[in-house]
């Protein structure tokens, strides 16, 4: 697995060494004009009634994509439009894709029409030009489609660059009857609380654990991001990495190495058979995690069912209302796709019209507005959850999201190395301080190898 | 994750014949002649045989075990019985696309690995037999292509294949599958110590051809080399998981790794269904061909094995 994952990134190395020499030559052009001047043949909005046109005419699309919601949204699709013919392929999840991506890309063949990609992975395909900007087909007018959050990943100075399919603003899921046995009535509202709890359950049973955590870097800088930290700075190609002295950064790691120091966390991978046991048997008692996660805990922690609830994230402040998100993913038109009108269409089909409603009915997170707060959602009360109407509060989560937020354009290694570095703490031998600082030192160092300016 | 515990399974699969079955041999020949016991030695050997076998246990006990049980019970124990339900829901899940993928594995393994077989024999007595220019030039290749890691060439094959359309249809898997320097190293040291030059020429002296020679007179003595190449390119096309993970997208194009992998990946998708009973259940099928492979060819590589310690 290794050395798998060594290839990808060299690989993908190189598809962004080229990618960015043919940035450093587009971004000077574009900043002296007018947006899209360079492709102005193209520039002219595509109208709605082009859109139509093109579903009508039909034709074939590929869409990679692992979303399991998205087999009906297809369905539907090409009931409604019995011209289009779409190849759903499971090209693999999160990584795996990314990888397949950009052989792919390099190839020039086998490039899929559409692509799921998380919003963290966004940026990087973006910048090696792998996707298209949807900008020429008016997504700019999509504005005040998507809660902010998730409208804000995808987008970046130069346009649109995907359709956000959902999002995962975090939310604190627990289960009521492990915290109950432990004394503890009411959920952990700031993290001095919730780090106080974390201590009870562990002292009261040395096998229970308040939750788990071996290094996540998707958790890790949403914890930062909600601690109003910025350690990315991105600005076309000038990159800043500096956890070393962001405060938002220090007010985690100061809260977590407590944890860390106590042995309060269990020492088991998230995703893995030993987490969905330990959730399963109560010895991991709660999660920090996007709003995406109901459908998981109803599918891999059966034993759970009736005892889980869900609350609001702790708070850095008492009293505060801010929060992150943690995970979610668009759909992006691949720039290698012959037929992107029709591409887009789809896009447009499975995030906005029908489709987003459907997903919605099967359990995703929505990200668009008009769904998030219809009072189907929020009313829907769960079976699983107690009867809590959980959309209320995951909704109020999604309001709340700290804005200004950006990942790394070359997040998708540097979250590969989070555990070579930073992941060291979770094991002992160093603080977590340093090994963020080791972090940065990683990424800052590949960003330079890569031809990015690093301030 | 899948392939971890496949991994480790079939490394111990593996191990078994080589690492358990010499020492209860060479004790047996050493008894007879003059009896030595090593409790070092014993308890060495008991603790790999433990080391290697606990990982098979493990997955044998647990594909009994229902998705629940799983999660709520003790992983080297039984609790409730569901090996069969397991096993009927394994092949039905995903409307019947396991089988698909068995059958994949075994047309890779047939055509990849029984060509592969065939074209390191044909090479290898070849090279040990006949002098040519050029030999050493190929020798200096085949000892450089060992070296190499078929893992490091996935990727620049998958570039070429791409450019030839051949990626996402089976031929991606089976051609370079055919290719297998060491087997073909394997066979010229094995044909050149098995067919003595002395039954060549008597061959030859008798009239025959050159393919003749080969097919009546060589082959036969080539036939425990043969198995034991055969059964090394089994193994490695049968656990092959790299090549089919960048070459192919089309789910019915999997083979067993990839697919039990794709199903192990849900549990880690968002509203993903977790189903690690029937990624249990479904590596415990898709080790016991190589098992079977190993028991019925034991017999033969074990005596190509000594055949050639015993000339050395």
């Amino acid at each position: 697995m290794t050395i798998t994952r060594r290839r990808g990134v060299l690989l993908g190395a190189t598809a962004l060494a080229v990618a960015l020499a043919a940035t450093a030559c587009g971004s000077s052009s574009s900043s002296g004009g007018s947006k899209g001047s360079g492709g102005s043949a193209q520039s002219a909005t595509v109208t709605d009634a082009d859109l139509q046109a093109a579903l009508t005419a039909g034709g074939n699309l590929t869409v990679w994509a692992w979303e399991p919601t998205l087999k009906k949204v297809v369905a539907d699709f090409q009931t409604k439009y019995p011209n289009v013919h779409v190849n759903l392929v499971n090209a693999g999840t999160g990584n795996d894709e990314y990888k397949a991506l950009q052989n792919a890309v390099q190839a020039g063949k086998g490039v899929p029409d559409v692509a799921h990609i998380e919003y963290y992975a966004l940026p990087q395909f973006e910048l090696t030009k792998s996707v298209a900007n949807l900008d020429q087909f008016g997504a700019a007018a999509l504005n005040g489609t998507f809660t902010p959050g998730p409208w804000n990943a995808v987008q970046s100075a130069g346009g649109v660059y995907g359709l956000p399919m959902d999002s995962g603003p975090m939310a604190l899921f627990y289960n009521k009857t492990v915290f109950d046995k432990n004394g503890i009535t009411t959920p952990p509202a700031t993290w001095d609380e919730y780090i106080a709890d974390a201590k009870k359950i562990h002292a009261a049973d040395p096998t229970a654990y308040i939750t788990n955590d071996t290094g996540d870097a998707g958790f890790t800088t949403s914890m930062i991001w909600q601690a109003g930290g910025k350690p990315y700075t991105v600005d076309g190609t000038n990159v800043g990495v500096n956890f070393a002295t962001d405060p938002g950064t220090q007010k985690f790691t100061a809260a977590w190495q407590q944890l860390i120091d106590g042995h309060d966390l269990a020492p088991v991978s998230s995703w893995s058979d030993a987490w969905y046991q330990g959730m399963n048997t109560g010895k991991i008692a709660s999660l920090t995690i996007g709003a995406w996660m109901p459908a998981s805990l109803e599918s891999g922690v059966k034993n759970g069912s009736g005892q889980w609830r869900v609350a609001p994230m702790p708070q850095w402040t008492a009293g505060g209302k801010v929060t992150s998100e943690n995970g979610g993913s668009s759909l992006a038109v691949m720039k290698a796709s012959t037929n992107q009108k029709l591409a887009y269409a789809f896009l447009k089909y499975a995030t906005v019209d029908e489709g987003a409603q459907t997903r919605v009915d099967n359990g995703a997170f929505p990200a668009t507005v008009k769904q998030l707060n219809s009072p189907d959602f929020l009313n829907k009360s769960d079976a699983y959850f107690g009867d809590q109407k959980i959309n209320q509060v995951l909704a109020q989560s999604a309001s709340e999201v700290a804005p200004g937020w950006s990942y790394l354009p070359f997040q998708v290694y540097a979250n590969s190395v989070f555990n070579d570095t930073a992941g060291k703490a979770y094991i002992g031998g160093s603080s977590l301080a340093d090994g963020l600082k080791a972090w940065q030192d990683a990424s800052t160092k590949y960003a330079k190898d890569q031809g990015f300016t690093v301030k | 994750m899948t392939t971890e515990p496949l991994e480790t399974v079939q490394t111990a699969n593996r191990g078994r014949p080589r690492n358990a079955t010499p020492p209860i041999r060479a004790k047996a020949r050493r008894a007879s002649q003059r009896p030595r016991k090593s409790v070092t030695l014993t308890v060495l050997c008991a603790v790999m045989a433990l080391y290697t076998l606990l990982p098979l246990a493990w997955l044998a006990i647990n594909a009994t075990k229902t998705q629940q049980n799983l999660f709520n019970s003790f992983g080297l124990w039984f609790k409730g019985f569901g090996f069969f339900s397991n096993v009927s829901n394994t092949f039905s899940y995903q409307h019947d696309i396991f089988g698909r993928w068995l059958l994949n594995t075994l047309l890779y393994v047939v055509v990849g690995a029984g060509g592969a077989t065939m074209l390191a024999t044909l090479a290898g007595y070849g090279l040990a037999k006949f002098d040519f220019a050029g030999k050493k030039a190929v020798f200096a290749i085949v000892i450089g292509a060992v070296a190499v890691p078929a893992t490091a060439l996935a990727v620049p094959t998958f570039l070429m294949f791409s450019k030839m359309g051949l990626t996402d249809t089976p031929w991606a898997i089976i051609i370079p599958s055919l290719i297998s320097p060491f087997g073909l190293y394997l066979m010229w040291t094995f044909s050149a110590d098995a067919v003595p030059a002395e039954i060549m020429e008597s061959a030859r002296m008798d009239g025959a051809g050159e393919f003749r020679t080969f097919f009546s007179v060589s082959l036969p003595l080539l036939g425990p080399g043969i198995v034991t190449v055969l059964l090394f390119n089994v193994v490695t096309t049968w656990n092959n998981y790299f090549l089919p993970l960048i070459m192919l997208k089309d789910q019915n194009w999997y083979p067993l790794t990839l697919g039990l992998s794709t199903w192990n990946d849900q549990a880690h998708t968002a509203g993903g269904d977790v189903v690690f009973n029937l990624v249990i259940t479904g590596s415990v099928i898709t080790i016991i061909p190589l098992i079977a492979a190993f028991l019925l060819l034991q017999r033969y590589w074990q005596s190509g094995l000594s055949a050639g310690s015993v000339k050395g």
